[in-house]
């Protein structure tokens, strides 16, 4: 309807038009991609405070906040709304949708209408979980049979809307493939993608192809539990492990699809706040998919205990090595860029390099378990709890920070303090590391998780791990305070304030209804920094 | 005016070419998460049947092989006529195509008919899914197969108004070859479900 | 700060030997990478907005050599991984077998001369034993964070881990795989006893850590049993409904049963509920509770009902 070639001078902003149905029924893009934003932010927090109350309870070893059950039903809800509602969707759903049209040249995704399908579903899904509420499930959110099979409490409907939000994850994965393949604007070719594309891309075949798994999993689950059918239940003729086999098989490419777009963040980032090209595109661009490739193939080493057999474990651990070689070589390149750069510490660059710091420990401890000697020592400990938070926080959460406030200006149009935001990733970084990194400690002293009460000789380390929830939470509502106050009270945004040379900056902020007056011609890639001559170090 | 409704694609022209290719891809991406869905049902056939095997060769008996015969021949006629469906809408013969869409509609119908006498004698027979794990996974594939098939026949009645309606020509057909290639992988579903529950031995 | 629990096993020690190596090479690339990080942040910071920077997109030789070096080091630690898990999953010739059974929310082991013990677990020192597992209802998972040994038990299915125990003393066993309410309850001991103790022990007399059980006076015991057998897993004894029904004020408690008929708390009434507890539920429980025959004794009985008397 909007005739670009006419309207060259007149700006419509995205966000201009009113009203909760033009938001609710929008099929653009951007306000998709903050429909998310505002729904997984909404989540993180419910989930988050879930987690203090979680700690609050550990401070002393004695069930004296909490009884057993609730405890267990908190971190089941901690669980599954963490990972359903924030992370899966999280950085794909939000900024995947706002930057990838932008990104590749294009005015929008590929199924705009599809795009608020999944939005719909996402709600649809929200709204299962609130009755899944009134009889909380408590079996964790990995719902391992016999025990999910056979509580009492409400396992069909929580397990129903993580069905529907996975649907909601495949088809968004499958809107972003088409449109990374079909819609990139003349002159943009595979090799002049943006790194966060590339990400997006491997992510969105992981959401398209492990999700009906998983799918496919949790309604046999209900199944079992409402026709009676026996294919985990061992006085059936079934296999209680076959449960766990199924469902690694999608939850293992799950974490990928975690931490590979934040993964994307960084590779954005760190180039405009160096303002030198990054250091190695083709490792970084490849390595995402050799990632999503690989992550397909290791999913039983989460069940070295599990009564598999020995051939089995050794293989599965030999390709866990594996996939740790192509996420090793990215953080080498990220850190290789920095080399005679021209670097600024702003807020988002602080959250990237955090991300690299905290990843890299994530990462590491992971070699640990990935060792089948060591795994057996460490496997449902509180080593797994610290190595899981320190690559979905220390990673993916470090990523959403840091693409919050890279790219808020461009998204909102306005300016939030600077100052303000550094003193919150500050918090944020140091009641992180409190909070989690004594967990690795307490993992290896053979502290088991999902205790609800523990022995004594572990309280010095837990009530150190709740003080840093504290400081971390305090950092979280700084820095949430200060990113909603810019959106009311902000300086007006420059269209380019960190001078990038990716496509989404170079239109104005917050962009236009169709993103681009006239469909850009790609003649080079967007991490040009510096570019007088080649120069190889 | 953001909101892109007035043609079917987005409020910018999207070029028809590249709106078709687009369409054909995401279609065969979704079939894909089809396959990837089914695969887990699959996957626990094959470790429930090396598991098993006897289990399968005497229960899978108690099927009606000429019910799943009849359903056989009457998907695959379907998915013929549905073929020929959208060769007709490519050539502008609208309500032809609309009529052979009709048609699979009501092949799929039938094959809800035979499903439910089958699903009926065996429930006659005390035969539920909680029976064995053999009847377990009967009762699954064919299920969730049979709700595919379902919700293809919405979309294939929707079609087919819009068809009728004129919506569709020559020039742009994309919906009732989507549409096609869905009805299509359904179809191919069932010819490996029919072999493997009903013909082992 | 103990770092780990002291290795009381023969394969402890392998474990800690993978753990130490993993550990100083992690450190390494920790610091390398962290250093040049924090380095580089330092050493290249803008100190102009309009200074030049060079324009470098790569370097061949260095992907090639932190591709290979890291592939390498990892290559080795898996072998090394591998080798001591081998070892940890062939248990000897002559290794004396231990049925244990994992039910929510307590241990039971049988030994091969028919003894029952509930939740501690006796074993000789430097005689290798093999675990042979199963689960009665969910799965469940031994762990002995001092011998590093870990296996999921599961229903329908036997799982088996082994180990040799080499220093004298008591070692927790948790429970590692959720199973419920009282999974942070489903604690247990390896008591290591000498083999002279263990020979003591084998015979029959009561050794609990040295002390000599059976001079107790009987409520004491009672409690001592109360909370060693896991009775206080199901039964609170401040009124509280856990699992079971609350030993406060149970002692001539009358009520009702399941079938409806009326109960009393006798002295009767708790032995036939330790001994055969199908045989009468009270209305409004579950029939959980496992029987302790050949667990407990007949004066371990009277020790607990006298226990049950003190609490009104």
């Amino acid at each position: 309807m909007a005739n670009n070639a006419v309207a060259a001078n007149v700006y419509v902003s995205f966000l201009e038009k009113k009203g909760i149905l033009s938001w609710l029924y929008t099929t653009d893009h951007k306000r998709i991609g903050i429909l998310y934003l505002a729904s997984i932010s909404f989540f993180f927090l419910i989930a988050g405070m879930i987690a203090l109350l979680m700690r609050f309870e550990l401070l002393t070893p004695a069930s004296d906040f909490v009884s057993p059950h609730t405890y267990n039903v908190l971190f089941t809800l901690h669980g599954s709304i963490m990972v359903f509602f924030f992370v899966v969707p999280g950085l794909a759903a939000s900024f995947g949708n706002f930057l990838i049209p932008l990104m590749i040249g294009a005015p929008d995704v590929a199924f705009p209408k599809l795009n608020i399908g999944s939005y719909w579903l996402y709600l649809l899904g929200t709204l299962i979980l609130l009755f899944a509420l009134l009889q909380p499930a408590d079996t964790g959110w990995t719902f391992y049979t016999p025990y999910s099979a056979n509580t009492d409490t409400d396992v069909i409907l929580l397990t129903f809307g993580v069905f529907v939000l996975g649907f909601s994850s495949i088809l968004t994965g499958l809107n972003f493939i088409v449109t990374i393949h079909k819609m990139r604007a003349p002159g943009m070719t595979w090799h002049r993608l943006p790194l966060f594309i590339w990400a997006s891309y491997a992510t969105a075949v992981l959401q398209l192809l492990a999700t009906p798994v998983v799918g496919i999993t949790l309604l046999l689950l209900i199944a079992e539990r409402t026709l009676g059918i026996g294919f985990f239940d061992p006085a059936k003729g079934g296999d209680p492990v076959l449960f766990q086999n199924f469902f690694w098989f999608y939850s293992h490419p799950a974490v990928y699809i975690m931490i590979i777009p934040a993964m994307g963040v960084i590779s954005e980032i760190i180039p405009v706040f160096s303002r030198k090209p990054i250091f190695g595109y083709k490792a970084i661009a490849y390595s995402s998919l050799g990632i999503a490739f690989i992550s397909f193939l290791v999913w039983a080493h989460h069940m070295f205990t599990s009564g598999i057999s020995e051939v089995a474990a050794t293989i599965f651990s030999f390709l866990t090595f594996l996939v740790a070689i192509p996420t090793a070589i990215k953080v080498f390149n990220w850190t290789a860029t920095l080399y005679k750069g021209s670097i600024e510490l702003h807020s988002a660059m602080l959250y990237a390099l955090g991300f690299i710091f905290l990843f890299t420990i994530g990462g590491l401890t992971g070699v640990f378990l990935g060792a089948l000697a060591a795994d057996i020592h460490l496997h449902d400990t509180y080593f797994i709890v610290a190595h899981m938070h320190y690559v979905m926080i220390g990673g993916t959460v470090m990523g959403f920070f840091g693409a919050i406030h890279f790219w808020y200006p461009k998204w909102f149009g306005k300016m939030f303090n600077e100052a303000v935001a550094k003193l919150a990733w500050f918090l944020v970084f140091v009641g992180f590391n409190v909070t989690f990194f004594p967990q690795f400690f307490l993992g290896v002293q053979g502290m088991p998780r999902r205790y609800a009460t523990y022995p004594e000789e572990f309280q010095s380390l837990m009530s150190l791990s709740t003080y840093g929830s504290w400081i971390l939470g305090l950092g979280v509502l700084i820095m949430t305070v200060n990113l909603i106050k810019g959106l009311f009270s902000g300086e007006k945004a420059p269209q380019n304030p960190y001078g990038s040379l990716s496509l989404e900056w170079q239109v104005p902020s917050p962009p236009p209804l169709e993103n681009f007056v006239e469909i850009p011609h790609v003649t080079d890639w967007p991490y040009g920094y510096g570019k007088k001559k080649e120069v190889d170090a | 005016m953001e909101q892109g409704n007035t043609e079917h694609s987005h409020g910018l022209h999207m070029d028809p070419a590249v709106e078709y290719s687009s369409s054909k891809f995401g279609m065969w991406l979704f079939l894909g998460t089809e396959i990837m869905l089914f695969g887990g049902l699959f996957a626990a056939y094959a470790i429930f049947r090396a598991k098993y095997p006897e289990m399968f060769l005497e229960q899978h008996q108690e099927l009606n092989r000429e019910m799943g015969a009849i359903n056989t021949c009457i998907l695959i006629f379907s998915s013929l006529t549905m073929a020929i469906a959208v060769s007709a809408i490519q050539k502008g013969k609208k309500n032809l195509s609309a009529i052979l869409i009709l048609i699979t509609i009501i092949c799929g119908l039938g094959f809800g008919v035979v499903k439910y006498f089958e699903y009926a004698a065996k429930f006659a027979h005390h035969i539920y899914p909680d029976t064995s794990i053999f009847f377990s996974l009967y009762f699954m594939m064919t299920g969730l197969h049979m709700l595919h098939v379902f919700i293809g026949l919405v979309v294939l009645f929707v079609i087919m108004v819009l068809t009728w309606k004129g919506k569709f020509n020559e020039t742009y057909s994309t919906p009732v070859e989507v549409g096609g290639l869905y009805w299509h992988l359904v179809d191919l579903i069932w010819i490996y479900l029919f072999p493997l529950l009903y013909l082992i031995g | 700060m103990t770092w780990i629990p002291e290795a009381a096993s023969n394969l402890a020690s392998k474990v800690d030997g993978l753990l130490l190596v993993i550990t100083f090479i992690s450190i390494f690339f920790f610091v390398l990478i962290s250093a040049v990080l924090i380095y580089f942040a330092v050493k290249y910071r803008r100190r102009s907005d309009d200074e030049e920077t060079p324009y470098i997109t790569g370097n061949q030789t260095l992907e090639i050599i932190w591709t290979v070096i890291p592939s390498i080091l990892l290559i080795l630690l898996f072998v090394y991984g591998f080798v001591v898990y081998k070892d940890m999953r062939t248990p000897p010739k002559d290794a004396v077998d231990i049925t244990v059974t994992g039910k929510q929310w307590l241990w039971t082991f049988e030994y091969y001369n028919g003894k029952k013990t509930l939740n501690e677990l006796y074993v000789r020192q430097n005689r290798p034993v093999r675990m042979v597992m199963r689960a009665d209802d969910v799965i469940h998972s031994f762990f002995v964070p001092a011998f590093r040994v870990k296996q999921d038990l599961m229903p329908g299915r036997y799982t088996q881990l082994w180990f040799t125990p080499t220093k004298i003393g008591t070692f927790d066993i948790f429970c590692a795989e959720y199973c419920g309410t009282g999974h942070s309850k489903m604690l247990g001991k390896v008591i290591v006893l000498s083999p002279e103790a263990y020979d003591i022990w084998e015979k029959g007399v009561a050794v609990d850590g040295g002390e000599a059980v059976a001079s107790l006076p009987p409520a004491e015991l009672g409690e001592k049993l109360y909370k060693g057998k896991s009775c206080n897993a199901c039964h609170s004894v401040d009124g509280s409904v856990v699992i079971g029904p609350s030993f406060k004020g149970l002692y001539e408690r009358e009520g009702e049963l399941e079938d409806g008929a009326s109960y009393t708390a006798d002295e009767n009434y708790i032995m036939q509920s330790i001994l055969e507890p199908q045989e009468q539920i009270v209305k409004g429980f579950q029939p959980v509770m496992p029987s302790f025959k050949g667990i407990l004794s007949d004066a371990e009985i009277t020790a607990i009902i006298a226990y049950i008397k003190t609490l009104k």
